[in-house]
């Protein structure tokens, strides 16, 4: 008789990780598609180049180590494709191909590989290219449209120059910015998809925002442009929710989600960067391990703790 | 046991098998500070050679006069008397490379390497050995240096001890040449000089 053994649960779920990330996939159309309408076809050859690396560079790295191939559980996908949607329309081709080579060689396949990375490849990866090309990782320019060939004007992204936008131009994302960032819309279906087939739960990007809302109210700032501007939403959507990076249990989560929305708010306050949704995203996922220690569940029959008396 | 080592063994030990950047991980500070550009890394690495090679020879010398309790604090003063050396020879001779160095020339007093190769080496052994074991050690921190150096200036500056290597229109990745990718470099370079030895070694189990 052929057993079977695993641990527990024995419930089979049709959650595969090849399901989870084809939902996330999915859920990223709508990004990449209002980059292409606002940034031209040039945003959708670099999307491409960065997803073609990322996906090249996993199936080189695990032939060469002799790993069990697998890009097709589209993690390597996924991450590429953040990668891409993280950088400026105007960037050239080769930040797409270093940022996908770092994401997935160095943060993602020398720790081990899918769930054993510290912190979100894609996210590292722009943070490597922000430092280490800063005038093109921020140089922005004003969406053009479809014909990316015609003359196009730099500006200034809504966090640099706050006021210089309407609310409605934030939420449509006739902004500058990064491709995946701009359009507001199409950041909120892509969540509202991800709750629906419950790739994702409400609670980190929820909690991100509320708190980046609050404390960018008490920094005196306008709270409501404040989150529509930069980074903030596409990270807390797509790149807080990390299953790998982010916290266990609920309370895990919902002081990591509080962490990353203070840190995004002092940072864009009181930073040198206008923009800290990068660097706040990768310092919890730095800090999970620890949120992890401390918010373990009770294991069921166990006792309740009694509190220790000091001395 | 090391008395039978004949003097090239030794030097060779330091530079490979126990190279103390890459195998024994000492020195780590100058290693991930001083190596923004191979120029720097090779003058570091001299540096630390010159007073390897007589700080272990002065200890072996004196390695029967000097009392066990107060043998750490013996050896900083013979150390730093080399250091005081190298550190006026260069601001006399090398003052751009003084510069760059900056603070890391005086601290080459508690560099850990010089410290333990002191202890572990040079208060144990015979004076030839001792200064054969400075200049082994010294030579592989150099080279490890040297290295890290390169590859940093390479990709960082785009040049190797200031000769441009890359293509007009490279540009630099600056991150390589901060902190941060002091440690990406390093780590990186330790992981590879690791494999080749894991390789290495498991050939050579497997001939045995």
């Amino acid at each position: 008789m052929n057993l079977f053994l695993s641990s527990a649960p024995h419930v089979h779920s049709p959650q595969t990780t090849k399901v989870l990330m084809r939902n996330v996939l999915i859920a990223l159309v709508p990004c990449a598609a209002a980059a292409v309408w606002y940034f031209g076809y040039s945003a959708l050859i670099l999307m491409a180049i960065a997803t073609a690396t990322a996906v090249l560079a996993e199936l080189i790295w695990q032939k060469c180590t002799g790993q069990k191939v697998r890009i097709d559980d589209l993690s390597a996908a996924v991450t590429g494709l953040l990668v891409g949607l993280n950088l400026p329309p105007q960037a050239p081709w080769w930040l797409a191909v270093i940022g996908s080579l770092f994401a997935i060689i160095i943060v993602k396949c020398l720790f081990g590989g899918l769930g054993d990375n510290f912190m979100n490849p894609a996210l590292a990866a722009r943070g490597v290219l922000l430092a280490s090309w800063p005038v093109r990782m921020t140089s922005w320019v004003l969406p053009t449209g479809w014909n990316s060939y015609a003359d196009a004007v730099t500006g200034a992204t809504p966090l640099a120059s706050p006021g210089s936008f309407t609310i409605k131009d934030l939420l449509l994302g006739n902004i500058p910015g990064t491709m995946g960032e701009v359009c507001k819309i199409a950041i909120l279906i892509g969540f509202l998809y991800l709750l629906i087939t419950k790739t994702i739960s409400w609670r980190i990007p929820v909690i991100v925002v509320a708190v980046t809302f609050v404390f960018s109210w008490l920094f005196g700032n306008d709270p409501v442009v404040s989150i529509l501007s930069g980074g903030l939403l596409f990270a807390a959507v797509f790149m807080a929710t990390d299953y790998v990076t982010c916290p266990m249990t609920d309370k895990g989560q919902y002081i990591y989600a509080a962490g990353i929305g203070l840190l995004i708010a002092v940072i864009r306050n009181f930073g040198n960067y206008p923009e800290g949704a990068t660097y706040a995203i990768l310092l919890m996922n730095i800090a999970t391990p620890l949120i992890d220690r401390f918010t373990k569940n009770r294991v069921y029959g166990h006792e309740r703790k009694v509190k220790k008396e000091n001395g | 046991m090391a008395k039978k080592k004949s003097l090239g063994a030794i030097v060779k030990n330091g530079l490979l098998s126990e190279n103390p950047t890459f195998r024994l991980v000492l020195g780590t500070c100058p290693t991930l500070a001083v190596t923004t550009s191979a120029l720097n890394g090779i003058g570091m690495g001299l540096a630390a050679t010159f007073v390897l090679i007589f700080s272990n020879l002065i200890v072996s010398l004196l390695r029967k006069f000097i009392p066990d309790n107060v043998r750490i604090p013996s050896f900083i003063v013979i150390i730093s008397t080399f250091v005081t050396i190298v550190e006026l020879v260069m601001k006399a001779f090398f003052p751009a490379l003084n510069s760059a160095l900056g603070v890391f020339i005086p601290l080459i007093v508690v560099n850990c390497i010089i410290l333990a190769r002191a202890e572990a080496f040079a208060s144990k052994n015979g004076p030839l050995a001792s200064a054969a074991d400075g200049l082994g050690m010294g030579l592989g921190f150099t080279c490890a240096i040297t290295l890290i150096g390169s590859v940093r200036e390479l990709i960082g500056n785009g040049s190797i001890f200031g000769f441009q290597i890359m293509p007009a229109g490279y540009e630099s990745m600056l991150l390589i040449l901060m902190p941060a990718g002091g440690f990406l470099i390093f780590g990186l370079a330790l992981g590879i000089f690791n494999a080749i030895t894991m390789k290495k070694e498991g050939k050579e189990g497997a001939n045995a």
